[in-house]
Formats: structure tokens, C-alpha cells, sequence
């Protein structure tokens, strides 16, 4: 009988009745979610235009994410995302996260409502606002122009070199505030002391910020680079409202080509392809992060 | 302790980054009070125009009726699953537990396309039910993970209580675990809530007819459509943006709370 409260196992006593609990969570999540992915791996093995009779392909499907150009340009394109989505924002976020826990500013409140606020708007509305900033006659040209840098001002969105970073650049606008309210509150956690001890044995702002905050929010960083990486691979409602893949193919992203392949171009196993490895890269990414997170505690 | 200047330099850093944070918001927000390019509104008149213009009356309807639904039931079915996982032991619990994490990280893009195909051959395509139950699954499982860590750290002693007294485990639940929990379930409602609102793939592949656009869906199209401006555009994403925005003003201590203990927790 001490057993059963020994620390560790898990709580309550044994209970039939917990199935019933769970059963029409499970029903729904099976039917659509646990139940379509299976039929997704399923779809991968065929070559299927949708309507007509499928062809078995094998693994065809995931041959070509390695051999077509334009699908391996896909998964590239998210690499670079992954850059302006999670790693430029883990950056800045960083030094303002540092710079704003040791400052007792007004305001705090404030700024941390508005640089979240681009989580809350939806994407659709987030890409319409920076179609405008980037139109040919739009904001940024107009800020340029006015700074005496008309020599600087393009279309944007319109142009081989420039689409894809311009993409990157509302990602690292959308998550940079995500990043910098998660480390704030790691920081925020870290005891006055251990500051004191840092200067006390003489560490200057930077070896401080190395020696204590940043081993002091790992866990955080591993949680905002899990979701902000995940949100840069599932890119979608940005690019199609945005490039729609263009110019030429020079912004396709993995989720695009699942979209693209399945309703534009009828190839349904290619795209259920497309759509199983993306869900696999981010399986991967997952428990990779958080086995770097978990370490922190053993 | 902190000399002015590094004080002067903190402010410069934050309104430097605010800045970047509203300029596209005030962008959109700065062309949709001026004049339409067609001329005839300017100011908030803009937004009566859009609101015509771009049925968007129609494409709210439709995504409060969704969100609500998809809110309702998801934040209910994952406070049982919560309820079993955290507080119940069974066999297969663990395996089961790992069977609904993965419905965490799996993306909608990946199980959009073979649910459209299967819906389709049930005749389920472009009615309410092929938006609103994929989504329902979607939420679930964030949400069962949410409410089973809360349940897990509830207090066992009042559990205990009440069971002596004979509460079943349904009286438990609703009458004892449920009213402290109001904060958890909040903040699990706004998320779900937001992500249903937001959500654009699933409502692009599963409806034809107009009626059943959701407000960022209808959005797209409006902007596929209205290309002699961008004022009328631009008011149309204010209405679309409007009721989520106001949502987390309302609720963003909450709202920021929860998530960070909820990142934290594991």
C-alpha cells in the first residue's frame, strides 16, 4: 500500500472509468488526424491524379523530394526561413531580452502587448500589410525615398534576389516577439544574487550575460526555437497570399507544394509525399530540441 | 544603479523595436482611414464600403459560428482527457499519452489533402463539419496535454475528500477540479480560439460555396478580387483582425501567463 504513493508513479488509483474520459477526445483525433496520416503515407506510395485509378509508385514520391529540383528548392527555401524565422529572432531577442531585464523601464507592459501583438493577428491580415510595405509605391520604398535612398527602392516581392529574404523579414517581424517575452520571463527568474556574485568577481556586461542569463534560460531557448522553427518549415498562408511561390519558383515552401501539387497540378501521392516528410522533419526537430532541454535538468 | 545614459540607450533599444513591431500595423491602419483610390469614402466610412464590398458580415458569421463550436468542444473533450490522464491510472495510459503528443507537432498541411479526398467520397466537403472537426482534432491534443499537466498537479487531498463523501467522478471533475482550474481553462480557450480564427488551409481546401468562408479566407479572396486600391483592402483586414485582437487586449495577462507556464512545465 506505500507503494502506491511513492513519488514517481503515476497519481490516482486504477480506474475502467478513464476510458470513457478519453473516449471522445480519442474518436475525433483518431478520425481526423491519427486516421488521415495514415492515409497520407498511404497516398505517398501512389501515383495518384485524384480522380482516376492510382498507380503504385512505391517510394517514388520521396525519391523525387531528393532528385526534382523544384521540390529539393522547397525544402531549401524553409532552411533559409529557419534563419530570418528562429535564429535572427533568438538573436535579437536575446539582447533585448538582457538589456530589458536589467533595465527597471516604464512601459514594459506596453512594449511587451505590442511586440506580441503580431502572434495574435492572422496571417492573411499580416501579408496583406506587407504586400503594402513591399509595393513598388509602397511604405519601405517611401521610408527609402525619404531617407535619400531612392537608388535602394525595388519591388520587393517581385524581384529573383529579393523575394525570399522579404518573406524572411515578416517571419523574423512575426516571431521576434514571441522569442523576446519567452527569454524575458527565464530571465526574469534568475536571482539578483547570482548577478551580484558575477560583478562582484569582476565580470564585465558581457562575460555576465555569458557565465549567468544565457545557461539560465536554455530551456526557454530550446522552447522558442522548437515553435518558431516548426512555424518557419509550415510556412503557408504567408506565401500564398504574398508570392504564391514566385517569382518563378524562387519562394516555394514544403506546405506550398503539398497545396500546389494537390490542387493545381493533380499529383496527389507526390504532394502526400511532400507532406509526410515535412511531418517527419518536424518529428525530428522536436524531441531534438527538447532532448537538448531536458538535459538542463539531469 | 543604472546611469542615465544606459538608461536613454534602454529606450532608444525598445522604441527602436516597437517601431519595427507597428509600422505594417500602422501602415494598414493608416491606409484604411485615407481616401479610397475610387474614390467616394475616405476616413471610416472606408470600413462600411469594405464591409459591403467584401460581404465580410457573412464571412464573420461564419468563423464566430466555427470558432465557437470548435472552442466548446475541444476545451470540454480535452478537460475529460486531461482529467483521465492526469488524475487515473489505467493500462495503456502512457502509450496513449504519446499517441496525442504527436497530434501536437503534426502539421494540418500533412493531413489537409487526404481528408479533403476522403471527406469528398463522403459527401462532407464544403459543409460546416469539414472545417470545424479537423480543427477540433487539431486543438484536442494541445489541449488534453494543456489540462493534464494542470490536473496533474491539482490537489489530491480535496479529491480524496469528495470521494469519501461519494461524489462520482464526474461530480469531482466539474464540481471540484474545474472551478480552480478557470485560469488553465482560459488560457487554453484563447489559444484554441485564435488558432481556429486563424486557421487558412483548412477552410481554403474544404469550402467552395461563399457562405461558409471564414474571415481571413474571405480576406484572400477579396484581395484576389479588389485590385483597383488598397484602401478598401486594407479596412477588410482590420474587420478580420478586429475580434482577435480585442480578444487578447481582453485577456492577455492570461493570455501570456498561461503560456509561458505552460512552455516551462515540460
Amino acid at each position: 500500500m506505500t507503494q502506491r504513493t511513492t513519488a514517481g508513479r503515476p497519481p490516482g488509483e486504477p480506474r475502467r472509468v478513464a476510458y470513457l474520459y478519453l473516449l471522445p477526445a480519442f474518436v475525433i483525433y483518431a478520425a481526423f488526424l491519427l486516421f488521415p496520416i495514415g492515409r497520407a503515407v498511404q497516398f505517398s506510395l501512389y501515383d495518384w491524379d485524384g480522380l482516376s485509378v492510382g498507380r503504385w509508385a512505391g517510394l517514388d514520391n520521396y525519391a523525387a523530394i531528393v532528385a526534382d529540383e523544384g521540390l529539393r528548392a522547397a525544402f531549401g527555401h524553409a532552411l533559409v526561413l529557419v534563419v530570418f524565422y528562429a535564429l535572427i529572432p533568438l538573436g535579437i531577442g536575446l539582447v533585448l531580452a538582457a538589456v530589458l531585464n536589467h533595465a527597471k523601464v516604464r512601459g514594459l507592459g506596453f512594449f511587451r502587448t505590442v511586440v506580441f501583438l503580431p502572434q495574435v493577428v492572422a496571417m492573411v491580415v499580416v501579408a496583406v500589410a506587407w504586400r503594402r510595405v513591399y509595393a513598388p509605391d509602397g511604405t519601405l520604398n517611401g521610408l527609402l525615398g525619404a531617407l535619400g535612398l531612392e537608388s535602394l527602392a525595388r519591388g520587393w516581392l517581385g524581384e529573383y534576389a529579393f523575394a525570399l529574404p522579404a518573406v524572411g523579414v515578416v517571419g523574423t517581424w512575426f516571431e521576434t516577439g514571441l522569442v523576446t517575452v519567452l527569454l524575458l520571463a527565464g530571465m526574469s527568474r534568475v536571482p539578483g544574487e547570482l548577478y551580484e556574485a558575477a560583478r562582484l568577481d569582476g565580470a564585465g556586461a558581457v562575460r555576465e550575460f555569458l557565465a549567468v542569463t544565457l545557461p539560465s534560460v536554455r530551456g526557454e531557448i530550446a522552447v522558442a526555437l522548437t515553435l518558431t522553427v516548426i512555424a518557419a518549415l509550415r510556412t503557408f498562408d504567408l506565401v500564398y497570399v504574398t508570392t504564391r511561390g514566385g517569382p518563378g519558383t524562387s519562394t516555394t515552401v514544403p506546405s506550398y507544394e503539398v497545396y500546389h501539387r494537390a490542387f493545381g497540378l493533380g499529383q496527389v501521392g507526390s504532394a502526400a509525399a511532400v507532406g509526410v516528410t515535412l511531418t517527419l522533419v518536424i518529428f525530428v526537430i522536436s524531441f531534438g530540441v527538447n532532448r537538448f532541454a531536458d538535459r538542463r535538468l539531469t | 544603479m543604472i546611469s542615465r545614459g544606459e538608461r536613454l540607450a534602454n529606450y532608444v533599444i525598445l522604441s527602436v523595436f516597437a517601431a519595427f513591431a507597428l509600422f505594417p500595423i500602422v501602415t494598414i491602419l493608416g491606409a484604411a482611414l485615407g481616401p479610397a483610390e475610387s474614390g467616394g469614402t475616405s476616413g471610416p466610412a472606408n470600413f462600411a464600403a469594405a464591409w459591403e464590398a467584401g460581404r465580410f458580415g457573412t464571412y464573420l458569421r461564419t468563423s464566430l459560428a466555427v470558432s465557437a463550436f470548435v472552442v466548446v468542444v475541444s476545451v470540454t473533450l480535452s478537460i475529460m482527457a486531461g482529467y483521465a490522464f492526469g488524475t487515473m491510472r489505467f493500462r495503456g495510459r502512457s502509450a496513449l499519452f504519446y499517441l496525442f503528443m504527436l497530434g501536437i507537432m503534426m502539421p494540418s498541411e500533412a493531413v489537409a489533402v487526404p481528408l479533403y479526398f476522403d471527406l469528398r467520397s463522403l459527401g462532407l466537403i464544403d459543409t460546416f463539419w469539414s472545417v470545424a472537426l479537423p480543427q477540433v482534432a487539431l486543438s484536442v491534443a494541445f489541449g488534453t496535454f494543456w489540462m493534464r499537466a494542470y490536473f496533474l498537479a491539482s490537489n489530491r487531498a480535496i479529491v480524496e475528500a469528495a470521494r469519501i463523501d461519494g461524489a462520482s467522478t464526474w461530480r469531482v471533475l466539474w464540481q471540484v477540479l474545474v472551478p480552480p482550474a478557470r485560469p488553465a481553462v482560459v488560457t487554453l480557450t484563447v489559444l484554441v480560439f485564435m488558432w481556429t480564427w486563424n486557421e487558412f488551409l483548412i477552410p481554403l481546401i474544404m469550402v467552395t460555396s461563399e457562405s461558409l468562408r471564414t474571415a481571413p479566407l474571405g480576406l484572400a479572396f477579396f484581395q484576389g478580387q479588389y485590385t483597383s486600391g488598397f484602401t478598401l483592402l486594407a479596412a477588410g483586414s482590420v474587420i478580420v483582425a478586429t475580434p482577435v485582437v480585442i480578444f487578447y487586449l481582453f485577456l492577455q495577462r492570461h493570455f501570456v501567463r498561461g503560456l509561458l507556464q505552460g512552455a516551462v512545465r515540460e
